[in-house]
């Protein structure tokens, strides 16, 4: 509690309050203890663990089958990505060649994922900094992607598709068709976004300059995804260190330089328009072929140590797995984009106000259960 | 910088001082006799290995960790300035923690490792006033494995609550009630 004495002789004290973990901007169970003087931020520190579930050690008992649907869990609206994350891990220790029409659908897939996790992003980030119409707009675009994940996976949100050798099953026969609707649609609906949010004044005072991040030090936090790229830091997996069908396809690395809320924000528009390209140049070319090539009932991967790296709709995650040769991984560790990212919340939102603090965490883009896995 | 330059470069900063000790030459014997071929002597303090992964793999001692990241860190031909992951791992009598660096300029990645017996009271030096992403992760491995890490600004539990007992992530740790064993 601040005190405060009469005439001139104000003083200011500091004071500690808690934010979340039922606050609505805090996406989930994120508790965060601020320390405050007056409304300007003096520390930030996040405490975690609400909804821990210990999913790597419960890959240590499970098969790499098993492991593919715990990834889901993780950061849900990237659930496609997670999943073929550990399907490469497998694929590359097995040495394992998957079909061409494989990779292909798994990248077209793969960018639909992100593109629906912008949305939804871009939705609850308009709402978090007063905005409301933004979450609707977001929603209605979101649910054309999960309806033709509907169609082909069986699920709309932890989707399962990826197996290790390859997709469950053959892509629904609408599939192409719904996709090519999808992004003829989107493409007059980005131009939309900036209409309504990007270039409104109020918006633009609240991000600009607001939770600056530079490239030094978002190399030294681990940030990664767009927050990594918002700093100027080319970071994206997908350009150097390819994988599926990323190697064929041309893009570019959606990069901004300034660093601060509003460059993260613009970078994952960006993005958007590259994951739409990305998917016009596969869409007409997934070649024939197998969905999935057989593997052993029970897979046990030779003994050593794996690695794979996947850009997730959040940043790197990473897939670290020590085998000893049994039907289980001995130790399985998941690098989240989360945590690293979150870990830098608190040396952006100092000396910044409270609201600020929403506006940078929007654009940090958590989801808690990547963080508390 | 490709591995063997790596190998090399690293293996300079940290000569074994047994390797500079004169090896006695074994007289000539009798044909028939035995000879001991002598155990090649490592020469430096650290060993390496590429076998079993996709990255070339240091172990440490934990006394030379701190000072062997600062060099990887800052010397200007290595320059690995991005930590991409902080593991700790139970190898059953070892603990440990696994580092994977990459370089954003040359972009060569390294695997460090650094392993201790003690597990009552493990501990390794802090690396978060080299890479500032170590801070969150350290205190998620000694949430986890009970890894103590020296000089770390802020080390406490993380995840889990203060009353929590054991190291939910070693081999060893019972939960009779939560966890699920098949």
């Amino acid at each position: 509690m601040g005190t405060t004495t009469v005439n001139n002789n104000f003083k200011s004290e500091e004071y500690f309050i808690n934010m979340g973990p039922q606050h609505p901007a805090t996406h989930g169970v994120l508790r965060l203890l601020l320390t405050i003087d007056g409304e300007i931020i003096k520390k930030v520190e996040p405490d975690l663990g609400y909804i821990h579930r210990s999913i790597e050690k419960m890959c240590e008992r499970d098969s790499y089958q098993q492991i593919v649907h715990l990834t889901d869990r993780m950061d849900y609206l990237s659930s496609h990505i997670n999943n073929e994350a550990v399907c490469l891990t497998v694929e590359n220790a097995l040495q394992l060649e998957v079909p061409e029409r494989v990779k292909v659908i798994r990248t077209i897939i793969g960018e639909l994922t992100r593109i629906a996790s912008h949305c939804l992003w871009w939705g609850v980030m308009g709402m978090d900094v007063g905005a409301l119409t933004t979450y609707f707009y977001g929603f209605r675009d979101r649910e054309m992607i999960n309806d033709i994940f509907e169609e082909t996976c069986g699920a709309r949100l932890t989707m399962n598709y990826n197996i290790p050798g390859g997709v469950m099953y053959d892509i629904h026969p609408n599939f192409i068709q719904r996709t090519k609707d999808f992004v003829k649609h989107f493409k007059t609906k980005i131009p939309e976004y900036d209409k309504l949010l990007t270039g409104n004044v109020i918006f633009q005072k609240r991000m600009k300059g607001v939770g600056i991040l530079s490239k030094e030090d978002a190399i030294s936090f681990g940030a990664s995804g767009p927050v990594g790229r918002g700093s100027g830091y080319s970071c994206d997996v997908r350009k150097h260190h390819p994988y599926s069908a990323l190697d064929k396809v041309t893009f570019n690395e959606s990069l901004k330089t300034a660093g601060d809320s509003l460059a993260r924000y613009e970078v994952r528009i960006m993005e958007m328009w590259e994951s739409l390209s990305i998917i016009e140049q596969l869409i007409d070319n997934i070649p024939e072929g197998d969905y999935k090539v057989a593997t052993n009932a029970v897979i046990k991967l030779p003994k050593g140590e794996y690695y794979q790296r996947v850009e997730a709709a959040r940043g790197e995650l990473g897939v670290y797995v020590i085998s000893t040769g049994t039907k289980n991984p001995y130790r399985l560790k998941f690098r989240s984009p989360g945590l690293s990212n979150l870990s830098l919340l608190n040396h952006i939102a100092v000396g910044g106000k409270i609201g600020d603090l929403v506006a940078s965490m929007a654009t940090l883009d958590i989801v808690v259960p990547d963080i508390d896995r | 910088m490709n591995n063997n330059e790596l190998q090399n470069l690293m293996g300079s900063w940290f000569p074994n001082p047994e390797a500079n000790k004169v090896v006695e030459t074994v007289p000539e014997t009798e044909e028939g006799a035995e000879t001991k071929i002598p155990e090649p002597i490592n020469p430096s303090l650290l060993s390496f290995t590429e076998e079993g992964s996709q990255f070339l793999n240091v172990e440490v001692s934990p006394e030379n960790l701190h000072s062997l990241m600062t060099q990887l860190r800052e010397n200007s031909d290595t320059n690995f300035d991005y930590l991409f992951c902080l593991s700790g791992v139970d190898w059953g009598k070892e603990l440990g923690v696994v580092y994977h660096l990459e370089s954003t300029e040359y972009r060569h990645q390294l695997v460090v490792k650094v392993k201790t017996t003690d597990r009552e009271n493990p501990n390794f030096d802090t690396v978060c006033d080299i890479w500032k992403t170590a801070d969150f992760h350290e205190r998620e491995v000694f949430d986890f494995f009970g890894v103590k890490f020296n000089n770390h600004p802020n080390l406490k539990y993380l995840f889990l609550t203060e009353d929590w007992e054991g190291f939910p992530l070693r081999k060893d740790y019972v939960d009779e009630v939560n966890m699920v064993i098949k």
